[in-house]
């Protein structure tokens, strides 16, 4: 799954990334890296961008790049 | 009246009048840190009241400086914003990466938060990569021992191989070495000796290929290395940046050529 399919509320980990160039090197930076735990704190009204927290920082993801991190139900 | 006065690099003329004197003797240092880390608490700790602000220019991104002596140097200290990463995706991080990369102060300190400092040391790292010249403050450790963290310094700057200050920057706790240990870094007193990242035999191959290629090219403006991994990474906006700062067309001649395989 990916962590856009990921539920409000729910903790998962990082499997892997699909995404590829400038956006795969951001999600790295941000903290998006295999083995990290997410979880899944706020969806803004419109369910677009959510909010993640991710090693001790909260994140806000469009779906586009949520969709491109692969994630485990932890 | 005598001689002016001069308190903190504020001078009381004779006449009343008051000026602030940037010393042009004296050395730049950046703060640069992940956005929250408590980086400008660290910047009002070293400078105080000895700082104005502006705007970077043609940038709606605050600019704020000052100044702080240890002994009889003085230092001007840039903070710059919140930044996740030397490779921008906002304009505030591409006014810290353009200063820590082109505008090449002489100590770049890095605040890392003690309660993130996974999350924190991938900007130090990339630092590293860039400039020798660096220190590692980390600050909040108040916060991080309330959480049960326990920070290890001398551990962490041996790992690093630059120096490591702990500091609780809104109660000066850990500011006076952070001073002399940036005051020793720019006067070369204290060497640091970042441990290069490695990227696997597949990368550094191309590495090495192209740090040859490029050392009549970038001669030692720019570290060779990192312009290296930046041509590998594609790094379009960068490779631009470091193109203007070189100024030299070789360098955009030769990039279709250096990127052959």
């Amino acid at each position: 799954m990916t962590l856009l399919n990921a539920n409000l509320g729910q903790t998962v980990s990082v499997v892997g990334l699909t995404a590829e160039g400038l956006v795969r090197r951001r999600l790295l930076d941000l903290g998006f890296t295999p083995g990290a735990r997410v979880d899944v704190l706020h969806r803004s009204p419109m369910g677009d961008p959510v909010a993640y927290r991710v090693r001790g920082a909260t994140i806000a993801l469009r779906g586009v790049d949520a969709n491109q991190v692969l994630v485990r139900e932890k | 009246m005598g001689a002016a006065i001069s308190i903190s690099g504020v001078q009381a003329g004779g006449d009343n009048s008051v000026r602030v004197s940037i010393r042009t003797d004296a050395a730049t240092v950046a703060l640069a840190g992940n956005p929250n880390v408590g980086k400008t608490s660290v910047f009002n700790a070293l400078t105080g009241l000895r700082q104005h602000t502006g705007n970077w220019p043609g940038k709606t991104v605050e600019r704020a400086q000052g100044i702080f002596t240890q002994g009889s140097h003085s230092y001007v200290v840039v903070d710059l914003p919140g930044a996740y990463s030397l490779s921008p995706r906002s304009a505030e991080e591409e006014v810290a990466r353009d200063f820590i990369c082109f505008a090449q102060p002489e100590v770049t300190v890095v605040v890392v938060d003690a309660t993130a400092l996974e999350r924190n040391l991938n900007l130090a790292l990339q630092v590293s990569e860039v400039t020798p010249r660096m220190v590692v403050c980390v600050n909040l450790i108040d916060e991080a021992k309330r959480k049960g963290y326990s920070v290890d310094a001398p551990g962490l700057s041996l790992d690093l191989g630059v120096p490591v200050v702990a500091t609780v920057a809104r109660a000066y706790r850990g500011i006076d070495e952070l001073k002399n240990v940036i005051d020793k870094t720019a006067r070369g007193e204290i060497r640091p000796n970042p441990r290069p990242i490695e990227y696997g035999p597949e990368i550094e191959t191309e590495v090495a290929r192209l740090v040859g290629e490029l050392a009549g090219i970038v001669a030692d403006r720019l570290p060779t290395r990192w312009v290296a991994l930046r041509l590998l990474e594609g790094d379009e906006d960068t490779l631009q940046k470091i193109a203007e700062f070189l100024g030299d067309p070789a360098f955009t001649n030769n990039v279709p050529r250096l990127l052959e395989v």
